[in-house]
Order: C-alpha cells, then structure tokens, then sequence
C-alpha cells in the first residue's frame, strides 16, 4: 500500500511526543500524516497532538468533489486552527460519524452544521484547559491560527491538547458570525494535491494486503443472464490461476452473475479470464433501443400508461383557448458513467467476518450488501479515494463480488474490473422521452404546460418507492404556469438504472428549457428577457419555516451570466449564444455558451459563460472546479454519449465507442459565483443539466434547426 | 528474467514477457502511481516515457521496452517538485486526480520537446489523455505556467 502504514500506538513508543510531529510531517504524504504527536480526541472528527498538528476526520467519500479539503476548512474555521497545521484521516465506516453516504451534491450541505459545531466544540474545549492552567475567565480568551491567548499568556493547541481532551465535549456551542471567516469564502489548495501529483494518493485499485489474490470476473453480456456451464480447464492452466469459481447475482443493486479467476497477478486473472468457456442460460434477448424508443414514444403520444404526477389548473382548456400553441418531443440516451479508475474492491473474509477496503460513495450500504452475501454482520470498511464517482459508486456490486472472491478463495482478494466490464456493467442513466405542449396566451405568456414523459426509471429498478419519483422535475423547475400538466408512464427495461451525476435533472432540464427557448423564439422575444419576465420578484417556496426556493436567485444567476458572457454583444461570424438556467440540489445555476457549428452540422463549444448561487461559497475555487467538471460531464454527453442496447446486451465497450470529451474539445469555461449569506448548497451536481440545451439553443440561432434529440453528434 | 531500468535504477523482473508494463510496475514493483483506465491505450492514464517519448503502459508489453529508459510518476522529481508537479498544485488542477498521473507524464515529454507550448500544441500533446472531471483548462493553464518556469 502506499499510504505509510506507522500505527500510532508504535510509533509513541519509538519517538519523543515533542518531535514526532514534526518528524512524520516530513516522513509521510500530506493525507496520511496525522496527529501523531500523541494525538488527543476533542469531540468525534478532531484530534489534536502534542506537536499542534490537528487531524480532522473526513466522514464522506472524495470522489474528486473536495470534500477532503471542503469539510476541513469548515472545522478549522470554527477552530481557529492554523490551516498549515490541519492534515485530514478518512474516517472508517462508523456509526459515530452518522450517515457516511455521499452524494446528491449534500456532503457540505449537510455537514455544515455538524463539522462547525465539532470545530466550536474543540475550540470551547482548548479554551477551557487554558482557562484553568491560567486560572482566567474563559470568556477572557482569544484564539487565533492554533494559538490560545489570554493577555500576554499563550498555549498552542500542541500544549493544550492534553488537557483539552479531558474536558467534557460541549453540548451547546456558540458558532462563529460568518463575518469574521477567515479559511471559509477562500481559495484552499485541496490538501491532497502533494499526494497527487507524485502518484502517492491512494486509490482502491492501489490496496495491496499481504498474501492478497487477485481477481476478475467475467459477467454476463446479456442483462439478467445467469451460468448455464463452465469449462475452467484452460483458465486453470494459465500460470498464477489459483481459483476459478462462480458468481451469482445478488438483487438488482448487484445483478450481475459470472465467474471469477483468482490469480497471484492482475495479469494471471485477466488471461485466465480470456481462457474461460462459459455457457450462459437464455435470458430476454429482445431488448434493443430501438424497440425501448418506439416504447417510450408510444407512451408520451397516447398517454394511456401514463400516470398523472401534477395537474393544476384546466390544461385543456387552456390549450385550446391559447393564441399559439407549440408541440415537441424531446429524447435522451442511456448513459454510462466511466469513472476513469474502473470498478474494483479488495476484501479480507474470514471466521471472524468481514473487512473491505472499497472506493465507494456509500461504505454504509456497501457494508450491509457485502456482509450479507456472505453471511456475515460483522464488517469494517476502509474507504480509499475515488477515481471518479458520479453516483456509480453508490452501488455495492463490486463490494459484493470481492467478498464473495475472497470467501471462495480463503484469502484477501482484490477483485478488478476491465474499461469493458465497467461500460457493459453500469448502472445507466435512464433513457427518457418527453413530450411537452405548451401554449402562449395574447401576451405571451406561457398559458398552459403539458408535459408527459416516459422511461425505464431507476426506482423500478431497484424495486423501491413511485417510478415517477425518481425522474420528473420539481414545480420549481417551471416558472408559475397556472395550467400546467406532469404525466410519467414508466417503461419495461432489463437495463440497469441509476444516478448519474445531477439524476433525473439531465434531461428534464433538457426538455423544459429548449421548449422555454422555443416558446421565446415563438414569441419573438429575447430568450432570456422571456423567461426573466415569468420569474415573478419575490415569489418564495416554504416548507416547515424554511425557505426551499426563492426565484430572486434565479434572476439574478441569470442576470449575472447574461451580463458576464457579453449576452446581446456582437460575436465573430459563424458564432452564437444559447442560454439555460437551472434550479437543482438547492442551488441555482445559469449558463450561456457560444457556439459554431461546421459544415457536417457538428457544433463545436467555444466558451460557457455560468452563474452559481450555491448559498456561501465555502472553497471558491473548488467550486469553479466542480461547475466546470459538471459542464464537461453534461457536454460530453450532449455531444457524443450514448449507450446503446442489442440483443439485451450494451453494444459499446471502451472509450473508442463510448468517447469522452478530450483538451482540444475543452470550451474556456467562466463561473461567477453570487455572493451570499445563505447556508451552503449543492456544487457537484448543479452543473451538470443547463449545458445541454445552452448548446442546443444556441445551435437553432446558427441553424435554424432544433435539436430535439442528444446526443447532437452521432 | 527480464532487467528494466525504472526512474535511473536497475530492475530484475519476473512477470511473463507479455505481461504489460503496467501490470509489472503495479503488481510487481509495487510502484502503484501508474494507473490502469482502459487497457487498449485510449485514455493516457497509463502514461510512462520510454527513452522520452511518452507511451502506453498498459499496452505495452515487459517484452518491448528490455533496455529502454522508463520514467513513471514516482521519478519524475525525486522531491515532488517538478515544475509540472508544482504548476498542478498552483493551478489545483486535480479533482479525482486518477487521471493526473498519466497528465503530467505526457506534459513532461511535450515540454522536454517543446519549451514554450502553444495552445495548439498543447492539444496535440495532451489530446489522448482522458480526464472524466473536466480538469482540462486547468492542466493547459498549469503546462503554460510550468513553461514559463523551464
């Protein structure tokens, strides 16, 4: 492994708590260097040691978010901790951290609270051990950068940590006025940077145990196809090949059966794989995208398996009383996700139970999968960084395939999966069709909303809550339309579902806003004037006291994009803007992208211009990373992303079929972020929907075309 | 046996002939900083140099590179301080960071060819590494801030 495995316990022993610190900062990679200075717990996430450096734990997953920097500030800030002194520990899966899931663009909303609270909690108890060594009033005491000061009497943190640790945590603390922030509303390099770039950061492809084996698994090409036969004789003969055994699915969170080679390499398993016969049982091979597509398009134009989701006001009547009336039918692909770091987990069975050392978004629901396929409650997850993530590593299939390995092979086996396995073993954003009919009254305002989807939805999927529920869009993702119509009719899929980055807003936000584009244009207006002049100023959505929603935001996202991007300015000949906004994860984004198309009709990205309203902006920087990285996700699959189904089985394999984005494709993306005193909100995600129809709207100026169906280029 | 020299330092190897490089370097050498994305060459984050150019690792085989120089991630700057590894950080480019590794490789061969990149020659370099994040303006405006530092 290459995190320097030094156990504190023998480490104390070895070195004198008045240099260890200092030592191992010199010693270990920047991630792994913790308080090893005598480390003193003040609360759950912080330790402090001897030497000053303070450790905080990190609950949630980084699957390239910043949350191992995000979460840090936000305690240090509290503490008024000297940000050089701060080193991060990802915390194991514990009870005592609360809900270690990460996803839905929540880890820094909903830790907010929590990380300020265990970084008052700290301070509170650093002061208290200061106040009693210098018998003050505790209430006389400044902190500042990991000093406590009372007149011309100062401890550091290292002094104090002690004595601090033995005061009792408090309850109740007073936090910060957010005025007086100094690490939060700043640019912070992540922390994991050093690591980074010498190749040190640790991955779960890099966990490396002693006698540990190593597997692949070769799955069934077709959905829901189970081992009919195997022939292991050549796999066995290749060199290295240990164990050839059989893998049965486990439920639809692990639906994936096949047989596994256990090697002494990565190589050995993977040219045992190659050597492998197998028989698979018929399952459905009927399934292709075209029929799933003539499915989804016979469900929105008859309407008939259609369920209704809302429906305000009189929607037929209003069409047929409306001066224009507009009709257009939107369809989107599955996707994969393609993590660049592909699916794999290590697992250690044995008599005593279970222990995982996973690159998942959800050790919590990993955990419970992966000991119950092997019978076992007793279960520690490690939880390394993540190569990536988007909502596919929420799932526990590959947790469940190691332990199973690792229980057939009576060692601790780290089970890898191929670019291939990864592309045709995914759980897909949902395929989806839409048709919407919308109508403008005499003053062209938008007078009735009809819209009606289909798709294979991911909680049918997963056999859990309303269909619906996992793919149509809030009310707040229209503007108030007093006649407005929301139908979903689920379709029948063998293909796996899932969330993909920012979910069922992918496509939703696809459809609404190219139809807003288009009721603009048919109204003769300004696209952007057009939907500024249906926010209505001041309109609020409550729920329990709390504002969910406030369309002053929107505005003024819009507003800001359409100031920064030159909106209404000349462009070089061949160019034009199109525009999209979004409310989604709590947060608020605009964006505006300046586009040519070539003469084969293919659109090229020159610049996204966007605005984010994600509450206070807790790492600027990391923010602008994410808005940037939600655009190049949300374009790369606007342009050229599709998943393709024949046979019952996904037809593209690798990245040769499958294309990312490449540098050469990169527009120069600009983020402005609103200014704000709103608790934080989403960032990973939020990105993610407008871009699609920016470029799409900004095409129909160029082409006088709508492009009604992604991807663009096919 | 096969002999490589890796980062300025002699190897004897046991992995079969066509075992890829990559395989080697992480399974055998423990020298996990080389990352495995798609085993065909498509994505560049299997990146090493050998004799300076920038190849595949993951499909190159141990038999191809007997008696070339390989350069991997972990000895590019024996102190993390390459102005490359340095620019990364200033530009904070990384968000997973898998990727970066196999970056940084390629934007080390460009600029050992190349000292002052131009966009279009950045692109050229740079456009068979995939980063799934969207880091790529940042790695541009690191590979044009490590030049200026060359």
């Amino acid at each position: 492994m290459n995190i320097v495995k030094v156990s504190r316990r023998d480490f104390v022993k070895l070195t004198s708590a008045a240099s260890a610190g200092l030592v191992l900062g010199l010693q270990l990679p920047r991630s792994a260097r913790a308080a090893e200075g005598a480390p003193f717990p003040l609360g759950t996430f912080v330790e402090v040691g001897t030497d000053g450096i303070v450790t905080i734990y990190v609950s949630k997953s980084d699957m390239g978010q910043g949350v191992r920097t995000t979460l840090p500030m936000i305690v240090a800030e509290e503490m008024d901790a000297d940000w050089k002194h701060v080193r991060i520990r990802q915390a194991d899966l514990d009870k005592k951290y609360g809900r270690m899931g990460t996803g839905g663009s929540s880890s820094v909303r909903t830790m907010w609270t929590p990380m300020r609270q265990a970084g008052a909690a700290a301070r509170a108890m650093l002061v208290s051990a200061a106040a009693a060594k210098w018998s003050v009033d505790a209430k006389d005491i400044t902190v500042s950068n990991g000093v406590v000061a009372h007149g011309a009497k100062t401890a550091t943190f290292g002094e104090l940590a002690e004595a601090a640790a033995k005061v009792a945590v408090p309850k109740d603390v007073t936090l910060k006025d957010p005025a007086k922030f100094t690490i939060v509303g700043k640019k912070a390099n992540r922390l994991d940077n050093p690591d980074l770039v010498v190749g040190k950061a640790h991955y779960g492809i890099d966990v490396r145990l002693p006698g540990m084996l190593y597997a692949t698994v070769l799955r069934a090409p077709v959905f829901g196809a189970k081992v009919a036969s195997f022939d292991a004789t050549k796999a066995k003969a290749v060199p290295g090949v240990k164990h050839v055994v059989q893998i049965d699915a486990h439920g639809n969170e692990a639906p994936w059966a096949g047989v596994g080679v256990i090697a002494t390499s990565t190589w050995a398993a993977m040219k045992g794989r190659d050597a492998l016969d197998v028989k698979w049982d018929a399952a459905k091979k009927d399934e292709s995208s075209a029929t799933l597509s003539a499915a989804m398009h016979a469900a929105v134009a008859d309407g008939g398996s259609a369920k209704q989701v809302r429906n305000d006001g009189d929607v037929a009547a209003a069409l047929s009383a409306a001066a224009k009336k507009l009709e257009a039918t939107y369809e989107v692909p599955y996707l994969a996700h393609a993590t660049m770091e592909p699916m794999n987990a290590t697992a250690s069975y044995t008599a005593d139970g279970l222990e995982l050392w996973l690159p998942t978004q959800f050790a919590d629901w990993n955990a419970g999968s992966a000991g119950g396929a092997v019978g076992t409650k007793n279960v520690k997850v490690h939880v390394t960084m993540l190569g990536g993530g988007f909502g596919r590593r929420a799932f526990p299939d590959f947790a469940v395939e190691a332990a199973l390995l690792s229980k057939a092979a009576g060692a601790p086996v780290k089970v890898q999966w191929t670019r291939e396995d990864d592309m045709q073993h995914d759980f897909y954003r949902p395929a989806s069709v839409h048709r919407v009919v919308a109508a403008l009254d005499a003053n062209n305002k938008i007078a009735a909303w009809h819209h009606r989807m289909a798709g294979p939805a991911i909680n049918s999927w997963m056999g859990q809550g309303d269909p619906a529920e996992s793919e149509v869009f809030d009310k707040e993702q229209l503007p108030p339309i007093a006649n407005a119509r929301l139908d979903f009719a689920n379709v029948d899929s063998v293909v796996p579902r899932g969330w993909w980055r920012s979910v069922e807003n992918t496509f939703n936000a696809f459809a609404v806003q190219s139809m807003m584009d288009e009721l603009a244009h048919a109204a003769g207006k300004d696209p952007i004037e057009f939907q500024l002049s249906l926010i209505p100023a001041g309109h609020k959505v409550e729920e329990k006291g709390v504002v969910t929603y406030d369309a002053d935001r929107l505005r003024r996202v819009i507003e800001l994009a359409r100031d920064k991007s030159g909106w209404g300015k000349p462009l070089p000949a061949g160019r034009a803007r199109g525009f999209a906004a979004w409310f989604a994860f709590h947060s608020y984004v605009a964006e505006i992208a300046e586009v040519s198309v070539d003469k084969n009709g293919a659109p090229r990205v020159h610049r996204v211009v966007t605005a984010i309203d994600c509450g206070i902006p807790v790492n600027p920087d990391g923010i602008a990373a994410q808005v940037e990285g939600a655009i190049v996700y949300g374009l790369t699959a606007a342009l050229q992303g599709a998943i393709t189904i024949d046979g019952g089985a996904v037809q593209q394999s690798n990245f040769h079929d499958y294309p990312l984005l490449t540098i050469d494709q990169m527009p120069v993306v600009e983020t402005h972020i609103v200014p704000s005193t709103a608790p934080p909100t989403g960032t990973g995600e939020p990105g993610t929907p407008p871009i699609a129809p920016a470029v799409t709207n900004a095409m129909f100026v160029l082409t006088g075309k709508r492009v009604r169906k992604l991807p663009i280029i096919t | 046996m096969t002999k490589l020299t890796i980062n300025g330092k002699a190897h004897e190897v046991h992995s079969e002939p066509d075992t890829p490089l990559l395989w080697v370097l992480r399974d055998e050498l423990e020298m996990a900083g080389t990352k495995f994305g798609c085993g065909r060459g498509y994505c560049g984050s299997c990146t090493v140099l050998a004799n300076g150019e920038p190849i595949r690792s993951c499909s190159t085989a141990l038999s191809n590179v007997v008696g070339k120089k390989i350069l991997t991630i972990e000895g590019l700057s024996p102190s993390g301080t390459h102005p490359l590894q340095r620019a990364w950080q200033a530009e904070n480019v990384p968000q997973c960071g898998y990727c970066q590794a196999g970056q940084i490789m390629s934007a080390a061969a460009l600029l050992m060819k190349t000292k002052k990149p131009t966009d279009a020659q950045i692109d050229d370099a740079m456009g068979g590494n995939l980063c799934r994040c969207g880091t790529y303006q940042r790695i541009r405006r690191a590979i044009h801030r490590a030049a200026e530092e060359v």
